[in-house]
């Protein structure tokens, strides 16, 4: 179970959050731009500090206001993807791939490099600078990055969004592969309806600065479903 | 003996200028990151403090920055009286001297080039790394010191071409010693003082002028092959 409880003041707009996903799947984070969705994700990988709260991955206390805890996001184990890529332009897609594997011990290891590297069909592309990538491919070699460092959450930026419509076909589908393979919980955040729709079990809806509704978020996949659109009580 | 050879002195202003010039950047570049680093990224009271300092013999006459070192860092000085008793080192009137005036007055170009490539790095990239679980030491040595390695080298070339030109400072501090502290360009002042100079003062000159741009030159090759490398054309 992740469960996030968080408040910030962003130079005057309030985020509020207050949402609870299942230790399994992909729970979605659905909500216009600009709402807040990218602040609440940085929140949880540690990049953003809450004013106050709390958030728990499995039981493991990553930041609670009142008790002090705050841990710097390279103790968390929260993979991210970023919107993007954020590959490191002076390393080759194999350094890029191995970067968070290479820190993690073995014994705390569920995924395997090729294991990776096959789900992902990106062997091909070991060898050479992100810069001689795709889009697609790009954000292949980002998600396979972030699950190599063996985390217990696996945040999404909207992955899909600097991509077009083919490129986004081409990628969908490993996301969707991906939390069933290795059972990695996975937030992810989307303004495109269709995204959702194929991909997430939980759908969690977003609205100035909070969370305002779940759906009754079955956790298994069994084709598109609509989320839920609560009435939205004020935010702030 | 052709108007184009050089004579012994000659030849040992040009090698202790080298000499003099590469301890100044080798002593100066840690420092120079460092500082570049904490202006780029800090967040402190004194910054603005600390910018005007380092920036000060950029502005100042190299006569005061000699002035101040032979005062500081003389042997009755109040830092050099220390590095004396306790280390034994003597920076006054010998080539260290000479390498720590040419570092001094050569810092603000070296700190401004570094400086430029770290705020030039996508901090974004910095982030990526920490959720991958790269605590702060591994991401300056794994992600921001590579991407920066094409300022780092600028900056490393343009203090290395000020310090071959160091005069002011020079023999303000260390005097004008010939295999001492008698570097490139005191050498030529000294050619201009004396009757019958005017051809190996000209030599000197050109030899000066040869040196810096071939220094500028080198410098903005690399820099460049690395930065076409880090983007992946090559």
């Amino acid at each position: 179970m992740i469960s996030v409880q968080v408040e910030k003041n962003q130079s005057g707009f309030m985020i509020q959050a207050e949402f609870q996903a299942p230790a399994k799947g992909v729970t979605a984070l659905f909500g216009p731009s600009g709402a807040g969705k990218t602040s609440i994700i940085n929140m949880v990988a540690g990049l953003l500090r809450p004013d106050s709260g709390h958030i728990q991955v499995n039981g493991r206390c990553l930041f609670d206001s009142r008790q002090g805890i705050d841990l710097p996001p390279e103790r968390r184990g929260v993979g991210y993807v970023f919107q993007d890529g954020r590959l490191f332009p002076h390393l080759s897609v194999k350094s890029n791939l191995t970067y968070g594997m290479r820190g993690t011990p073995k014994e705390q290891r569920y995924v395997t490099f090729d294991q990776v590297v096959d789900l992902l069909g990106i062997g091909h592309l070991l060898d050479r600078r992100p810069a001689r990538l795709s889009g697609g491919e790009k954000q292949r070699v980002a998600i396979g990055r972030a699950l190599l460092a063996n985390p217990s959450l696996l945040l999404m930026d909207e992955p899909l969004a600097s991509l077009d419509g083919p490129r986004k076909a081409e990628v969908l589908p490993f996301i969707g592969r991906l939390a069933e393979a290795f059972a990695v919980p996975i937030l992810y955040v989307s303004h495109a309806r269709e995204e959702i729709e194929s991909l997430a079990g939980t759908v969690l809806n977003v609205a100035a600065g909070g969370i305002v509704a779940a759906d009754s978020g079955v956790a298994a996949r069994s084709g598109p479903r609509a989320p839920v659109d609560a009435a939205l009580p004020k935010a702030y | 003996m052709g108007v184009w050879h050089l004579t012994a002195v000659e030849l040992e202003a040009l090698k202790l200028s080298l000499w003099v010039s590469a301890w100044a950047v080798a002593v100066s570049l840690p420092a120079g990151v460092l500082t570049a680093w904490v202006l780029a990224r800090g967040r402190f009271a004194g910054k603005h403090f600390l910018d005007g300092l380092v920036h000060l013999p950029l502005v100042l006459p190299p006569v005061v920055i000699g002035y101040l070192l032979l005062v500081l860092m003389g042997r009755n000085g109040v830092i050099g009286a220390l590095l004396y008793e306790y280390l034994g080192i003597v920076v006054a009137f010998n080539w260290k001297g000479a390498a720590l005036a040419a570092a001094v007055m050569a810092f603000p170009l070296m700190v401004r080039a570094v400086r430029l490539a770290l705020e030039s790095v996508d901090q974004g990239l910095e982030a990526a790394a920490r959720t991958l679980g790269a605590g702060p030491w591994r991401v300056f040595f794994t992600i921001t010191l590579p991407l920066i390695v094409p300022g780092i080298i600028t900056g490393a070339i343009l203090a290395f071409a000020r310090s071959l030109g160091e005069f002011g400072a020079t023999i303000t501090f260390v005097s004008n010693i010939a295999g001492q502290t008698q570097t490139l360009p005191l050498a030529l002042y000294t050619l201009t003082q004396v009757p019958d100079g005017e051809a190996a003062a000209l030599r000197l000159c050109v030899l000066s002028v040869l040196i810096a741009m071939a220094a500028l030159i080198f410098s903005e090759q690399v820099s460049r092959r690395f930065t076409r490398r880090l983007r992946g054309e090559q």
